[in-house]
């Protein structure tokens, strides 16, 4: 409605607070008033502005570090399944941090696409995303000690349930190397799997069992639990374990808004701002559930920090603090002896340009008011003098 | 001098590191040293000793032969020794691996051709330039993990043979040993080009000075013996081991020139190694530590750097300051917010300079004239030239005499100075702030209990720290930057971290709701919490506490809010099903209008911190000066009504009607045989289980949710039926202490016991405790508290609470350790990020972390909430 005016305070405000203005302004507002809400909006933005010099990294890390302290330690069960449970609270917080490679519960939010998404069929699609192995469809794993193979029976109801049929079971069985299957003609669930190896003995038999055990059916591999959850109006599956790249190919899958909780899987598979966000989604999921308030810009710049290289970094002394360009700095961290070391060897200069080495020497620090520096014109006299 | 240390005229821009050539060594070293003896008979150190005093004086009295200076003003000379055999410096023993392996043992080239070694050094020199030391490391040790398969020279053409490390330090090529003087002869080989290959610098690291063939002396006066009560001497551990060294290596050298048999000096070679070794590291893994005859380790020289105690962290990041003190804190909330009471002790021990000038010297004469021992006075003068004098009896006078412009005089501090409290741990900058000198009787510090939340203290036996800034700049910084209104609005969330606590929620909800009062009381009120304002309340004879809370709040203030009592804080109030005849029946819509409160109970929702909206407002509205008066009036008006009325709370509050208690018991009850029901069916199998659930986890859940609704009830049923009229439920509804749950507990039932989200499953076999039977799965048996505090606990049930409470602490004390190191690395990362004056957000080398502050530049401190608040600005506009 008020667009050139929009258009006129584009390079003044903040694409976000004109959004905030857009929303909130009543239908009938003139353009005088308009235009008055914008000036105040502008002159009160102005006030609100960070200065220059500001030490914005210290209060990040304060605002993170302070309710650290109050926060809790326990894992938390999802809806009671037992093996499903979520690390949330301190080491949740301190596990992305530290940008782990494994983190200690993988999970998935998988959406889905429309006609799916509705629920019908909502545990068939759930369960065929879930990683099975064939000790979990059999019923009996024996050995015939006689004839010197395994007789593998499976469980029908399972089968149903999981959706295979038992042809897929003889093709998986049948990809393992040095064995033949046969399908009993009388009982349908009944395989007998014999080793083509010559003079097999007891020991290896054994071991084939175990390994028939961890022959892989169907599904994703990685991904332990599925759970169809209700989310608002659709059903979503959450899962236990992650692999997103597999899980996004999938065609019932709403690839735009599928995620998983673990940083490098994202970062790989949708690059590194994906895992910016994802830090900062993560980081909120468990402030939120611990009832803590933290504004988004410290936990945004504690991203930014991590995720300023192509890989994220953790905030650990082989991450973020060891590209610090002082050697004083990373020194006062930890293992000082190992970076004067290095340093000496290289000759290195530290600049002094940021807080520690400055406090180290009793100097002004480059920050807040001890960033500006101050220039007098001295009268010639004086300067004669000096 | 201290006239010229006011100003800094120069300023350390860069540090340098490299290492010490041998050449260097015996350049900056005074003395050459050549025995261990220490001191001679007399008890004065022996020249070429390792104590020798051209190393600088530790006694006092002596003169340094090198600088001439006393103790203290001598900083310390170093010495030298010269090694009778080549040694290997431990700590670059990985790198000497490194060039042996991948240089000729004949040509003493890196074993690659001349192009290759260019493309390298480039491709270095490139990277270091585009992105960091960090990055040109990372190349360095991918170049050298190719070189290492190498095994002929490209240059010599010479076969090269493996070559191993035998921890901690001997090398070996092919298995045999090769002497550090081989291969300090071999690191000479090395042409200073191909150095840059493996990162070196040879300008001030050359190969070859990693095998120390001379060795610095470090001064005396960084390894000072300390003379023991007893008269004895005892020497620093580094003057112990140095000892070592010096005597080994005299051994050494007098053996060889004896022409003893090689093994004897291999021998000797070999426990200088170690001695030297130890010298610098004495923590290595493979070597057993050198120890004191106590048995205890001796501290070298990485120890003394290292770790939370080392010098780095102990005494260059941190240091210590003066001027400040430390003592017990108690309340007052008489005083004002910005305000602090400092002991008349403390007042008279602690100084703030003033300079003497001609217009303030009558001022000043007078507390000179006071002295050091009658408040206000002062304890020293400086003179211009620097000298400190003490004000004593005996100097007293001639100081009086002597003073003039110019000079210094260090007064008592005095109300209205500026100092800096804090309380630890320091988490956030709101841990210091500074506060206002009112000087007080007793030996205590006394601050506003409404400021006690952003240091988190409390007085039961808190301690907490004073500190006087000394210059005018750290006085203007601390002013303007840290005093305690600038510090209201916390940068954590964008809102007040300051509010009422406690009885000053209290008193202002019992006002709000309706204390009525003669005027004559009401001005009474006021005057006693300080105001002498009373045009303010309306000319009546009695008047409403609503009418008194108003006369506090700024006549041309209006805002709208809700109290804690709303139920539906969403929805506007006519749409709310509450609102009847035009008014809450809570009383919960608070209406202030032209600076009269009209309608509504003030409580946390609006006084407390956090929330606090109401302060929000008043600081929006009139700056943080006023609203910090403002607030301080609240306080203490909410205290002084308290005062007036009397207030308590006792056992009696928990009293519940007949009925109520027989209702509470029939809840339990029915509770109680729902799940004996549960259990039935579980037995009988006929239990479904819920998806993805065994029935074991499902009976749980089912049983836990019984429970918990009927503790639910229960508390409500207190709710209901308890009286409103008491201590406890006042402090309950208005927020100040205590909630709706903690009555609950008290008065009916406690509930149900949770370990890690689940009933309390373990103990014995098949039992939680021995009184029960196995495989009981009634409440009583799982840590479920029918009783309620007030009626006590059985002997099961207590010990039940006893585990949660075990369970708590134990997390508590893993936490707080866990957390400290996190919020330190996170301190010590991000400590360099600033705003640039470009609005970007850089690092100390000038990465660009972020384009532009939070995504809007927005500083939090300064927002509401995180943002400006358009809905109002908007609102206010379309009112006019």
């Amino acid at each position: 409605m008020h667009d050139e005016l929009f258009k006129e305070y584009e390079g003044k405000l903040n694409p976000k607070i004109i959004e905030d203005i857009k929303s909130n302004m009543p239908e009938k507002i003139t353009k005088t008033q308009l235009k008055q809400v914008m000036d105040l909006v502008v002159e009160e933005y102005k006030k609100v502005r960070v200065q220059a010099g500001e030490s914005v990294g210290l209060i990040s890390a304060e605002s993170i570090g302070e309710p650290g302290t109050q926060m809790t330690l326990n894992t938390f069960h999802y809806a009671g399944v037992a093996e499903m449970n979520v690390t949330t609270g301190l080491p949740r917080v301190i596990e992305i941090l530290d940008g782990r490679k494994s983190i200690s519960t993988p999970m998935m939010e998988i959406y889905l696409q429309k006609p799916y998404s509705t629920g019908k069929d909502i545990k068939r699609i759930a369960l065929s995303v879930k990683e099975t192995k064939v000790k979990d469809i059999l019923s009996e794993l024996n050995i015939n000690v006689v004839d010197l193979n395994i007789e593998l029976r499976i469980n029908g109801d399972k089968l149903k349930e999981l959706g295979i049929n038992r042809a897929t079971v003889l093709k998986v069985l049948n990809k393992e190397p040095k064995t033949a299957v046969r399908q009993s003609t009388v009982d349908k669930d009944l395989f007998t799997i014999r080793s083509t190896t010559k003079d097999i003995n007891l020991n290896e038999i054994y071991k084939l069992r175990e390994k028939i055990k961890n022959i892989f059916v169907q599904g994703i591999k990685g991904i332990t639990h599925v759970l169809p959850v209700k989310r608002g109006p659709e059903f979503i599956i959450m899962t236990a374990g992650s692999n997103l790249s597999k899980v996004l190919d999938l065609e019932f899958v709403d690839a735009t808004r599928t995620i998983s909780n673990d940083l490098f899987e994202v970062a790989g598979v949708l690059g590194i701002e994906a895992a910016r966000q994802s830090i900062i989604n993560e980081l909120f999921k468990v402030v939120d559930m611990q009832g803590l308030n933290i504004d988004k810009r410290h936990v945004m710049l504690v991203a930014d920090m991590m995720c300023y290289s192509e890989a994220p970094q953790g905030i650990t002394r082989y991450g973020v603090i060891s590209e610090k360009s002082s050697i004083l700095a990373r020194a006062s961290f930890e293992t000082p002896i190992k970076y004067l070391i290095e340093a000496a060897l290289v000759g290195e200069k530290d600049k002094l340009r940021s807080v520690v080495e400055n406090v180290m020497l009793n100097q002004a620090v480059p920050v807040g008011t001890g960033l500006p520096g101050l220039a007098v014109r001295m009268a010639e006299k004086t300067v004669k003098e000096n | 001098m201290a006239e010229k240390e006011r100003f800094t005229y120069k300023k350390v821009s860069e540090v340098h590191f490299g290492l010490l050539s041998p050449k260097m060594i015996k350049k900056m070293a005074v003395a050459k040293v050549v025995t261990p003896e220490l001191y001679d008979k007399e008890g004065y150190p022996v020249d070429g000793g390792l104590m020798d005093i051209r190393l600088g004086v530790i006694d006092p009295g002596l003169k340094c032969k090198t600088c001439g200076s006393k103790l203290k003003e001598c900083i310390g000379h170093f010495g030298y020794i010269e090694l009778a055999r080549p040694v290997i410096h431990v700590k670059f023993i990985g790198l000497l691996l490194n060039l042996l392996r991948c240089t000729c043992k004949d040509c003493g080239r890196v074993l690659i051709p001349q192009n290759k070694i260019d493309k390298y050094t480039k491709e270095l020199d490139d990277i270091e330039q585009q992105q960091s030391f960090d990055a040109r490391r990372k190349r360095v040790r991918a170049i050298i993990s190719n070189l290492k398969t190498i095994n002929k020279c490209p240059h010599c053409k010479s076969r090269q043979q493996k070559i191993t490390l035998d921890k901690p330090y001997s090398i070996f090529e092919a298995e045999k040993r090769v002497s550090p003087i081989e291969i300090r002869s071999r690191l000479e080989r090395i042409p200073d080009d191909d150095c840059m290959v493996f990162g070196i610098n040879p300008e001030v690291a050359r190969p070859e000075w990693n095998v120390l063939t001379v060795m610095a002396i470090p001064p005396v006066t960084m390894r000072p013996s300390i003379t023991l009560e007893s008269g004895e001497r005892s020497e620093d551990d580094l003057t112990h081991k140095l000892g070592d060294i010096v005597r080994i290596n005299q051994r050494l050298f007098e053996n060889i020139n004896a022409g003893a048999p090689e093994i004897i000096i291999e021998d000797l070679w070999d426990l200088l190694q170690y001695h030297v070794t130890t010298f610098f590291d004495n923590n290595i893994a493979q070597l057993p530590p050198a120890r004191h005859r106590s048995g205890q380790p001796l501290k070298t020289i990485t120890e003394r750097i290292k770790s939370k105690e080392g010098r780095i962290r102990h005494n260059l990041a941190g240091k210590r300051t003066n001027f400040s003190a430390r003592t017990v804190i108690s309340p007052d909330p008489m005083i004002d917010l910005n305000e602090v009471g400092i002991p008349n002790i403390v007042a008279m021990k602690l100084t703030v300079p003033e300079r003497l000038t001609e217009w303030n010297r009558e001022y000043l004469k007078r507390f000179l004239e006071r002295g050091p021992k009658k408040y206000p006075g002062a304890n020293y003068v400086i003179r211009p030239d620097g000298k400190k004098k003490k004000i004593t009896d005996d100097t007293h006078e001639q100081i009086m005499e002597e003073i003039q412009p110019g000079y210094i005089v260090e007064r008592h501090l005095m109300d209205g100075d500026v100092v800096i409290f804090n309380r630890q741990p320091s988490l956030h900058r709101m841990s210091m702030m500074a506060h206002k000198v009112r000087v007080l009787p007793h030996k205590t510090f006394r601050l506003n209990p409404a400021v006690c939340h952003p240091y988190n203290a409390d007085f039961d036996g808190d301690e907490m720290n004073i500190h006087v800034p000394q210059t005018e700049e750290a006085r203007a910084e601390a002013e303007i930057l840290m005093m305690i209104e600038t510090q209201l609005i916390s940068p954590r969330y964008g809102l007040s971290v300051i509010g009422c606590i406690q009885d000053a929620i209290t008193g202002n909800y019992l006002l709000t709701t309706g204390i009525g009062m003669p005027y004559e009381k009401a001005v009474q009120l006021l005057a006693s919490i300080g105001i002498s304002e009373f045009s303010r309340l309306p000319n009546k004879k009695t008047i409403d506490g609503k009418e008194v809370f108003s006369a506090l709040i700024p006549d041309d203030f209006n805002f709208i809010g809700r109290s804690k009592a709303c139920k539906k804080k969403s929805k506007p109030c006519i749409e709310c099903e509450h609102f009847e005849k035009n008014k809450c029946k809570f009383d919960a819509s608070v209406i202030i209008k032209n600076g009269s409160l009209t309608e509504g109970i003030m409580d946390k929702a609006n006084l407390g911190q956090g929330s606090g909206f109401l302060l929000r407002n008043l600081h929006k509205r009139y700056g943080k000066e006023k609203t910090i008066k403002i607030l301080g009036d609240i306080f203490r008006m909410g205290i002084q009504v308290l005062l007036i009325r009397g207030f308590t709370t006792n056992l009696s509050d928990m009293d519940l009607p007949e009925t109520a208690s027989s209702n509470v018991e029939k809840t339990l009850v029915n509770a109680e045989e729902e799940i004996d029901k549960l259990i039935d069916m579980y037995r009988k199998k006929e239990l479904e289980a819920f998806p993805g659930k065994s029935i074991e986890e499902t009976l749980e859940l089912k049983i836990l949710e019984v429970l918990n609704r009927a503790r639910n009830d229960a508390g409500n049923i207190v709710l209901d039926k308890a009286s409103k009229k008491t201590g406890t439920f006042i402090m309950a509804d208005s927020g100040s202490r205590g909630n709706p749950i903690n009555m609950a507990q008290m008065a009916a039932c406690v509930g149900q016991q949770a370990l890690r989200g689940k009933r309390i499953n373990l103990g014995f076999k098949n039992r939680t405790l021995s009184c029960f039977k196995q495989n009981d799965l009634s409440p009583d048996a799982h840590g479920f508290i029918r009783n309620g505090f007030k009626h006590g606990l059985k002997p099961a049930e207590f010990f039940f609470a006893a585990m949660t409470g075990r369970d708590s602490l134990m997390d508590t004390a893993l936490r707080t350790p866990k957390s400290g190191y996190l919020y330190r690395r996170l301190a010590n990362s991000m400590q360099d990020l600033r705003v640039e004056y470009d609005a970007t957000v850089r690092e100390a080398s000038g990465k660009i972390i972020q384009f532009i502050y939070g995504e809007d530049g927005i500083d939090v401190s300064k927002s509401e909430g995180g943002s400006v608040n358009v809905k109002r600005i908007i609102e206010n506009v379309m009112r006019e």
